[in-house]
């Protein structure tokens, strides 16, 4: 039996040209996985207010959708995290700009802020429209991680329900563990026997997590299994780029202390540079 | 996976080769040894203990296979300013820490330093190096001992030495300055002169040779004393009870100063960068296209130099020049570096009186020779062709070198680079933000190819991440190189991507560059879009005289003809003969669909980097079936029976004994070859032209000199050609 279902699904919303897309993309996840929507406002409550965010969500209430305006004031992100604690929500939806300032990385912008600490399942959107752009091809992270398996078990979860056609697990394989430097044609057999034997180890393990999803998830889709010796958390972003996916889900960063963020590694290094629509599964 | 190369047999059986191209090379090594070192102000035994060491301690522990150690060009003006600076004792010391810092760089896998420098920077430096060796020898060489403060005041009293020249008086300095520009003479034109017996002996040797028999004949024919005045004649060379005892100490007060320790670096930064760059080129030139380990050979480089520094010789470095010749004469393993080293000291043990026969100019000679070769107008044209501001980066680091000194000069030419990017790409952040990102990302497909995908940009500053990466495919894959996603790529990259382009082609693998053509959409850097431009062809309406003629020819033989030139050289890559040798293009081409004759000129460079020699020549390749054996067939002459000597084998022919004397044929499988040279084909060969006939899987490569044909030639070729294919297809 599948656990794993987004009940509520929440948004924080200013007013700015990204509104109505924002809402319009968040609206949809919701019809699709039959959640309730709960749009945050960082402010006081005011009837104009809650109009244009009624304008924009009549067409969808028509499909019926279940949604619900809540309006707090103060420091954004303490009113976004703790309101997401308060109304439980599941996936809490982050418009992103595609780059941000160089700079704004080390002063920690709102966006980024809320996903290191949020308690809740997070999805990046980079590109948020007014109309539907489909999900086709998923991304998947395949470390070595207890919180592997349910991220998988989500990311085919969103696959499903989206309709994408494809999933791609990708095992991140550090290059430290090859223990062979390649000097000449001798070394380089030997790091290459090495490396096909951790190829091989990581697919078996993959297909174990692979093995415990139900197929009524599994049955449409189109399931690749891509090991990858590289930097983690950096080379899954550059590979879901190049291979031109909809949506990268990543597990959610352990602990975070500051030396993290100054050399930047595992879901650091995707929050610098988008490659696309990213789920944080929590 | 052993293969017949790499196992005990294959080593024993090739050992023969090696001796000789061993022998070869020590020809080279002793007057470019002797030459090197007084022209670092060393004494002349300095370069050829250098070489001894070098060559017994790199074979014996280096990772590299063909190539040659000892004292190489780029030091020279390093050496010199130490010298000056601190004392030749004190150099030694220099040149002792120097040795143990290149095994640490060894140790810490640091041997791809010279990674980081971007190429045109090096060439600058190469550049100056080579201006300061010419600058200084050239009034040497004739007969006009001058001292100046810096490379650039010793260029400037060129056309004074030329003028003090015409002008002299004492007949000694005349004969002096004949020597030297008889020798300058022998150096510039040998490589023009395709003789095989003139090419068994190198050029220094020659001049060598020269001048002990001009010294010989003075002193026994003549009964005269030799005219060359004596300050221009080698001082003592001593003998090996004289080397031995004269060892000298190396002095280590001198440790605590700065200009010490800035000897220390800069003969440790040009050494490395002198080898890295040779290991590099001559692993191009392996017959059997194996990786040299780099960091193995710095650390026996880093050895070599400290056993070296205090037997009182010089730096140890891999030099380009031997390293090319040994591969020409079939050295195969480091065995023939270990000859070079042992004919060396038979050399000492036996000539060493001899070697002071040997005037100074003449040596100088080859010195101005190797000197004009690093900065000739050549390089300097080529490094036009891929950019303007290549130029500037070439022309910071050339002047900086020369007025300021050595690590000055690559230190500005890393800023010049640095600089030029930035005004390029209008964008220092792009840089500055990325530097640090691991942005080459490398996955296997389902298919087994390979996909890089580099991220950002990727310049001299992070090229050893793609490097890194490229290291680990094994040379047969195929790779799909992806720079779509990369905002700039520099000309040192696009030029590393090019080798390596070749390596995997050669190894039997592909590296196919994508996404270029968006960046050059962007117009962001010119240089990567250089490199993808196709072949700049002469214009066909701009015919020659032969041009027009051959076009006639190709009338004759039905063929069409085709001026232009082209890359596409594929078909030529499995014959032996191109082994070791690169083709650049061929042109003036006469073929056609239905004849399996193929008629063309062919450009191909001999070697790498300065040893380069560019030979134009006309061939003739013939497709045949796949059933011919491999085979290499020559007009029998004393060096083929030398060749048998050192190895390599003449297969009979039963009952042809006239043939077989007068031919020396060679191949791996001697029976099938037996059954191809029926008694027709005999006669056919007996009873026509000599040529050089070459036969591998993609067909017969006929060719008689190395050099361009006349158009009769051509003519006898074709039709050769042709009634040499009938027969063969008969068989």
């Amino acid at each position: 039996m599948n656990t794993i279902a987004f009940k509520t699904i929440g948004i924080g919303v200013t007013f700015s040209p990204n509104l109505e897309a924002n809402i319009n993309e968040a609206a949809r996840l919701a019809l699709c996985f039959s959640s309730k929507l709960i749009l945050i406002h960082v402010g006081e409550a005011s009837e104009k207010k809650s109009n244009t965010f009624l304008k924009f969500l009549s067409p969808f209430e028509d499909k019926g959708l279940k949604f619900e305006l809540f309006f707090k004031s103060g420091d954004p992100v303490d009113v976004i995290l703790t309101s997401t604690e308060e109304k439980k929500v599941d996936l809490l939806i982050i418009g992103a700009l595609k780059k941000e300032n160089f700079f704004k990385y080390y002063l920690g912008s709102i966006a980024r802020k809320i996903t290191r600490q949020a308690s809740c399942s997070v999805l990046l959107l980079i590109n948020p429209s007014i109309e539907r752009v489909p999900c086709k091809h998923i991304v998947v992270n395949g470390l070595k991680d207890p919180k592997t398996k349910e991220t998988v078990n989500t990311a085919f979860f969103v696959g499903h329900h989206l309709g994408a056609d494809k999933i791609t697990v990708v095992e991140e394989i550090d290059q430290d563990e090859v223990s062979v430097k390649v000097d000449d044609d001798k070394s380089l057999r030997k790091s290459n026997i090495i490396k096909e034997r951790l190829r091989l180890r990581e697919e078996a393990r993959v297909k174990k997590v692979l093995d415990t999803i139900p197929e009524k998830l599994t049955k449409d889709l189109a399931i690749k299994s891509q090991p990858i010796f590289g930097k983690r958390g950096y080379s899954i972003g550059h590979y879901a780029q190049v291979a031109r996916a909809d949506l990268l889900v990543m597990n959610a960063p352990s602990k975070m202390t500051f030396w993290d963020r100054l050399f930047p590694h595992d879901i650091e290094h995707i929050l610098t540079e988008l490659p696309t629509d990213v789920l944080i599964v929590q | 996976m052993k293969t017949k190369e790499t196992s005990f047999v294959g080593f024993i059986k090739a050992l023969p080769k090696n001796l000789f191209s061993g022998l070869v090379v020590s020809l080279i090594a002793l007057p470019l040894g002797l030459g090197l070192a007084m022209a670092s102000e060393a004494p002349p035994i300095a370069g050829v203990i250098t070489a001894i060491v070098g060559g017994i301690i790199v074979s014996v522990l280096g990772g590299s296979f063909v190539t040659i150690s000892g004292p190489g060009n780029g030091l020279v003006g390093v050496v010199l300013v130490a010298i000056t600076t601190l004392g030749l004792t004190a150099t030694y010391a220099a040149i002792i820490c120097s040795g143990v810092i290149l095994v640490i760089l060894g140790f810490l896998r640091l041997g791809k330093l010279a990674d980081y420098f971007p190429s045109s920077a090096i060439q600058g430096m190469l550049a100056a190096i080579g201006l300061i060796i010419l600058g200084k020898q050239f009034h040497i060489m004739l007969g006009n001992k001058i001292v100046r403060n810096s490379g650039i005041d010793y260029l400037l009293e060129i056309p004074n030495t030329l003028i003090t020249v015409i002008n002299y008086q004492d007949k000694g300095l005349i004969y002096a300055a004949v020597a030297g520009l008889i020798s300058l003479a022998i150096m510039v034109f040998y490589s023009k002169v395709r003789n095989k017996y003139l090419q068994l002996i190198p050029a220094p040797m020659w001049i060598v040779i020269v001048s002990v028999g001009f010294s010989y004949y003075y002193e026994l024919i003549l009964q005269a004393p030799n005219p060359i005045s004596k300050d221009y004649m080698i001082p003592g060379i001593p003998n090996l009870q004289e080397i031995i005892t004269d060892i000298p100490t190396p002095n280590f007060d001198m440790v605590g100063s700065l200009s010490f320790w800035s000897s220390v670096i800069a003969l440790t930064l040009i050494a490395s960068i002198e080898s890295l760059l040779s290991i590099k080129a001559v692993d191009k030139l392996d017959v059997f296209r194996r990786r040299s380990n780099v960091n193995k050979d710095i650390k026996a480089l880093g050895l070599a130099t400290v056993v070296s520094g205090f037997l009182g010789g010089l730096n140890v470095v891999t030099v380009i020049a031997r390293s090319s010749v040994n591969v020409n004469n079939g050295g195969s393993n480091r065995s023939s570096n270990l000859f070079h080293a042992l004919f060396l000291v038979v050399f000492i043990v036996l000539f060493s009186s001899e070697l002071t026969r040997i005037p100074l100019t003449a040596l100088m000679a080859i010195l101005v020779y190797t000197g004009y070769k690093l900065a000739s107008p050549d390089v300097v044209r080529r490094i036009l062709t891929i950019g303007k501001e290549q130029l500037i980066i070439f022309f910071a680091t050339l002047f900086v070198t020369l007025k300021v000194g050595l690590i000055s000069g690559i230190v500005a030419g890393l800023i010049a680079t640095f600089i030029i990017h930035i005004v390029i790409t209008r964008n220092l952040s792009l840089f500055i933000k990325n530097i640090l990102k691991p942005n080459v990302l490398m996955f296997k497909e389902e298919n087994g190819s390979y996909f890089i995908s580099v991220k950002h940009f990727c310049s001299f500053l992070n090229f050893n991440l793609l490097k890194n990466k490229l290291e680990a495919i094994p040379e047969q894959n195929d790779v799909i190189l992806d720079f779509s996603l990369c905002g700039f790529v520099d000309h040192s990259v696009m030029e590393s991507v090019h080798d390596y382009q070749e390596l995997f082609t050669k190894k039997g693998g592909n590296i196919g560059v994508i996404g270029l053509d968006v960046l050059g959409a962007k117009s962001k850097h010119p240089f990567a879009l250089r490199r993808l431009l196709p072949l700049q062809n002469i214009i066909p309406n701009n015919k020659t005289k032969r041009q027009k003629n051959l076009g006639l020819v190709a009338n004759d033989f039905e063929l069409s003809f085709d001026p232009l030139k082209s890359k596409d050289s594929v078909f030529l890559e499995n014959f032996i003969y191109f082994k070791t040798k690169k083709v650049e293009h061929v042109f003036n081409q006469l073929s056609a669909k239905n004849s399996p004759c193929r008629l063309f000129d062919i450009t191909f460079s001999e070697g790498e980097f300065i040893a380069k020699e560019v030979v134009r020549s006309t061939m003739l390749c013939i497709k045949t079936p796949s059933s011919v054996p491999a085979f290499t067939l020559d007009r029998e002459g004393l060096l083929e029976r030398f060749y048998a000597l050192a190895g390599y084998k003449d297969i009979d022919i039963k009952n042809h004994a006239d043939f077989s004397k007068r031919f020396y044929l060679r191949g791996e499988n001697a029976r099938d070859i037996r059954t191809l040279f029926t008694d027709e084909l005999v006669l056919f060969f007996e009873s026509n032209a000599y040529y050089h006939i070459e036969s591998s899987n993609d067909g017969l490569l006929v060719f008689s000199k190395e050099r361009i044909a006349s158009i009769k030639e051509i003519k006898a070729l074709l039709d050769f050609g042709v009634r040499l294919n009938k027969i063969i297809n008969n068989v």
